[in-house]
């Protein structure tokens, strides 16, 4: 148990940005947020998975939308407060903690002020290890656990609650629902007793990317390698390191879809990569063949700064350094593939593990 | 004939041209309250060349006035922020993120009110009238004279904005209000910032516009006069009246626009060595390549256009340190002319290096004679070196393209620099700067959403060129001269309808 205060904030949402392979939002404005919950309603007590009692009411809470809509229509700051109250009557319980349901991005920091405005605690753990473009693709899915009774409060005070047959569902409605409020939501989801989160829980997630955030702001001071100080608190491999010679987008169903062509420098002199992407980092391709996919998380870092880039912000003449990270085990077991798997986005290959490419 | 005029850090630089023709220029150092200094380089251009006052058609001027005030926190008035946007955006209000004594110079006066639009155009809330009346006399009472308005998703839907200036100007008639679509792009945080920062400089915009004016008629010159903007085009005495916070990057948009004209080439790296500092920037289709990232302004986040240029620390006067070898940061600056070795001083700089190395004649060459070789060699190198890890972070392409070096410093760059095609070093180099400022011509620029699903592409981006050409029309192009020079297309993730950025700008030649 520790206490996260303001200056905690800035690392976790930078770390988070790495974690967020391409996408989950702007990270500036989640530090913004995080910072001004924690000045107004005081810090945060974060719990580790192991302090949960196994009769425990934890509900997961994040922000749903466009990130292009996110930073224009900033939210009001108490939509979640309307549907947690909502959410305890229905359940006929008390909720105990909130946490991340997807520490890549934005939404580590989201429960942050969910928990500050609240006071209550916040769970070191999360339900992805990173960042995933639709709502069922969090660990609790593979456990049995549903998403529902789900809610999700706009602005103006409105709140929803909804209860479906399965997570799938559950992502179609509430997209839905979320571009009615303007494309923006603040949501709660996957309640869950602690005996369960325990089980389905990717553990420690909030560390690990304050970890890296404070990495990168104490290589940049020290003017030291910052890529390869993120590798390494990652746990992760350099994948590529060249510069942006093309990006092509397109929107299908709502998502950005694209492809990012890199040519290599130094050692990579002569070599391609290709990335592909749907909001988050997809496929990475060397000279034609896949080299790194989902689960496992690529991330893009610019090459000098260490700055995490999304997909969105993807330009030509960057130069950056390409890390590929391996992906928590929960997602590499059959059912795991089916769901966050290579051929869920439509890539008919079989998943190898980055570690297993790029371990010496 | 027209006269450029540009102030630097260091200088401040005046041409005069016929045409495409120099016809005489000068550089004199900048002065503290920089209207000297530009005076003075007009008068000595026009003393030296002897063309009489009344032979100038128009003036130019790029000033570096207003970044100044920002950065040293002067001469700025109390504002107020008012945002139309609840009951969204409330967790964040204004100046939030802003450096606490810059806040409080102008006040922190904050006014969050109901309105704002959604991503496609519905109504967050209507706009309350008797609310922003309540705002605008309380500003009154204080005694504010300048206000930003900025509403969510104004880029959208500008009529809030718009109104909500109707109704405070009724109240409150001699205050000067800036409007955050005019200024800024998507990014409420930025854009409002932008239209702070606009407003709070009203009084030294009349003030700085006044005294150009008034320096022309002493000089006798009965000409239309221009302020250089951010992205190298020019804005009217009246439009720097209204929008002086779009004059911040004019100086190294000058430089690159300088250079491209002495040059002919339309794609080309430009660095321009300075006295402390180099600047790299790339040129396409003769305009600098803009940041696409959010910029800062005295610690200000804002995402107004700007040039994308890449600073770092070689200039004529760094300061050579050995064991180990380091050229800067530290430099002498302007003092180069009584502190480097072959001015008589003690201080071994770049420029001494260039000469000891044979690449320059200043000074007295004899009194490097004596360098050791070893260190010139390697001061050198390590100088080529910087100057190609930049340009090598700039290019877009491994294709090689021209590299135009202007600046006084550029004796310091003599070899074939790693992915140039050619090295391109015009006549006029020193004062590539106020070129730029003499030629620059005036554009318009338009950037918002467009939904495909109700509107194809071609019809939407046939109508982001239309806008963009009637914003560069309005802004004193010749209608005949205008062309599109830039168009940016970004699909928007998770937002229906198919929903597109587009920014499209014009420009044109100055009518005169």
């Amino acid at each position: 148990m520790r206490l996260l205060h303001a200056e905690n904030v800035e690392d976790i949402a930078l770390g988070a940005a790495v974690l967020g392979t391409g996408g989950g939002g702007d990270p500036y404005i989640g530090k913004l947020m995080g910072i001004q919950a924690i000045r107004e309603f005081g810090p945060v007590t974060l719990l580790s998975l192991d302090e949960i009692d196994d009769d425990a009411l934890i509900v997961p809470t994040a922000m749903m939308g466009a990130p292009t809509v996110i930073v224009e229509k900033l939210p009001k700051g108490d939509e979640i407060i309307k549907s947690f109250h909502a959410l305890e009557s229905y359940l006929g319980q008390k909720i105990t903690a909130t946490m991340s349901a997807e520490a890549g991005g934005l939404n580590s920091v989201t429960p942050l002020t969910v928990a500050a405005r609240l006071r209550l605690p916040m769970v070191d753990c999360d339900g992805m290890g990173r960042a995933f473009p639709e709502l069922q693709m969090v660990t609790a899915t593979l456990y049995g656990v549903s998403s529902t009774p789900f809610a999700m409060g706009d602005e103006k005070g409105n709140s929803v609650i909804l209860n479906t047959i399965n997570n799938r569902w559950t992502e179609t409605f509430s997209r839905s629902i979320t571009i009615d409020m303007g494309c923006t939501a603040l949501i709660a989801c996957y309640a869950t007793t602690g005996k369960e989160l325990k089980e389905w829980g990717v553990p420690n997630t909030i560390t690990l990317v304050e970890e890296i955030g404070r990495t990168i702001r104490e290589a940049r001071r020290s003017k030291t390698n910052v890529v390869e100080a993120v590798r390494q608190v990652g746990g992760g491999f350099e994948i590529f390191q060249g510069k942006i010679v093309d990006v092509q987008r397109r929107t299908e169903k709502g998502f950005a879809r694209g492809e990012a062509v890199f040519e290599g420098v130094d050692e990579y002199d002569s070599q391609t990569l290709k990335l592909q992407f749907q909001n988050e980092n997809l496929v990475a391709m060397v000279d034609g063949e896949i080299m790194v996919s989902v689960p496992d998380l690529i991330t893009v870092l610019e090459a000098e700064s260490g700055e995490p880039i999304t997909t969105e912000a993807l330009r030509y003449g960057f130069r950056v350094t390409v890390l590929g990270i391996p992906c928590n085990e929960k997602w590499r077991t059959p059912e795991g593939l089916a769901l966050v798997g290579p051929r869920y986005f439509g890539y008919d290959i079989e998943w190898v593990p980055v570690e297993e490419r790029y371990g010496q | 004939m027209r006269m450029g005029v540009d102030v630097g850090g260091t200088n401040t630089d005046a041409v005069l041209m016929d045409g495409t023709k120099v016809v005489g220029w000068f550089k004199t150092p900048t002065t503290p309250d920089v209207t000297s200094g530009i005076t003075t380089a007009m008068r000595t251009v026009l003393e030296q060349t002897k063309i009489p006052a009344d032979r100038i058609k128009a003036v130019m001027i790029g000033t570096t006035h207003f970044t100044n005030a920002v950065v040293e926190r002067k001469r700025l008035m109390k504002t107020a922020a008012v945002r139309l946007g609840l009951p969204a955006t409330e967790c964040l209000p204004p100046m939030v993120d802003w450096p606490p004594e810059l806040r409080d110079t102008i006040g922190d006066h904050k006014y969050l009110v109901h309105g704002g639009h959604e991503f496609d155009g519905r109504e967050i809330s209507p706009l309350d009238e008797s609310e922003i009346r309540e705002v605008a006399r309380e500003i009154k009472s204080k005694g504010i004279r300048a206000v930003a308005i900025s509403a969510v998703f104004s880029p959208v839907n500008s009529s809030f904005e718009e109104r909500a200036a109707e109704i405070i100007q009724n109240e409150i008639p001699d205050v000067s209000i800036s409007l955050s679509h005019e200024i800024g792009r998507m990014g409420l945080l930025e854009r409002e910032n932008a239209a702070i920062l606009n407003a709070c400089l009203g009084d030294l915009a009349r003030a700085i516009v006044e005294s150009f004016r008034k320096a022309l008629v002493e000089m006798e010159i009965d000409a239309p006069f221009y302020l250089s903007q951010n992205d190298g085009t020019l804005m009217s005495a009246e439009f720097a009246e209204k929008y002086p916070v779009l004059t911040f990057a004019s100086g190294p948009t000058n430089s690159m626009r300088g250079a491209a004209f002495l040059s002919g080439a339309k794609d080309a790296m430009v660095v321009d060595v300075g006295g402390t500092t180099s600047d790299v920037g790339m040129l396409l289709r003769g305009f600098p390549r803009e940041a696409s990232v959010a910029v800062d302004i005295g610690g200000v986040r804002t995402n107004f256009r700007m040039p994308d240029v890449y600073s770092f620390g070689l200039g004529g006067g760094s300061i050579i340190s050995q064991e180990p070898l380091k050229i800067g940061p530290q430099s002498v600056g302007y003092e180069l002319i009584t502190k480097g070795l072959v001015f008589g001083g003690s201080v071994l700089t770049a420029t001494d290096i260039a000469v000891a190395g044979g690449l320059a004649d200043i000074g007295d060459p004899g009194a490097v004679k004596g360098l050791d070789a070893a260190l010139v060699r390697q001061a050198l190198d390590e100088m080529q070196s910087m100057v190609e890890t930049a340009v090598d972070r700039m290019k877009t392409s491994v294709e090689p393209i021209p590299l135009i070096l202007v600046g006084g410093g550029v004796i310091l760059v003599s070899r074939k620099v790693a992915g140039a095609s050619e090295m391109v070093k015009p006549e006029h180099f020193p004062v590539a700067n106020a070129i730029g400022a003499a030629i620059a011509q005036v554009g318009g620029e338009t950037d918002r959403i467009f939904a495909l699903a109700e509107l194809p592409r071609d019809e939407a981006l046939a109508q982001a060129r239309e806008e963009a050409s009637e914003k560069a029309k309005a802004a004193g192009a010749d209608e005949e001269t205008i062309t599109i020079v830039d168009v940016d297309e970004v699909p928007l993730s998770y937002l229906p309808s198919n929903a597109v950025r587009i920014r499209v700008k014009a420009v044109g030649d100055l009518a005169l």
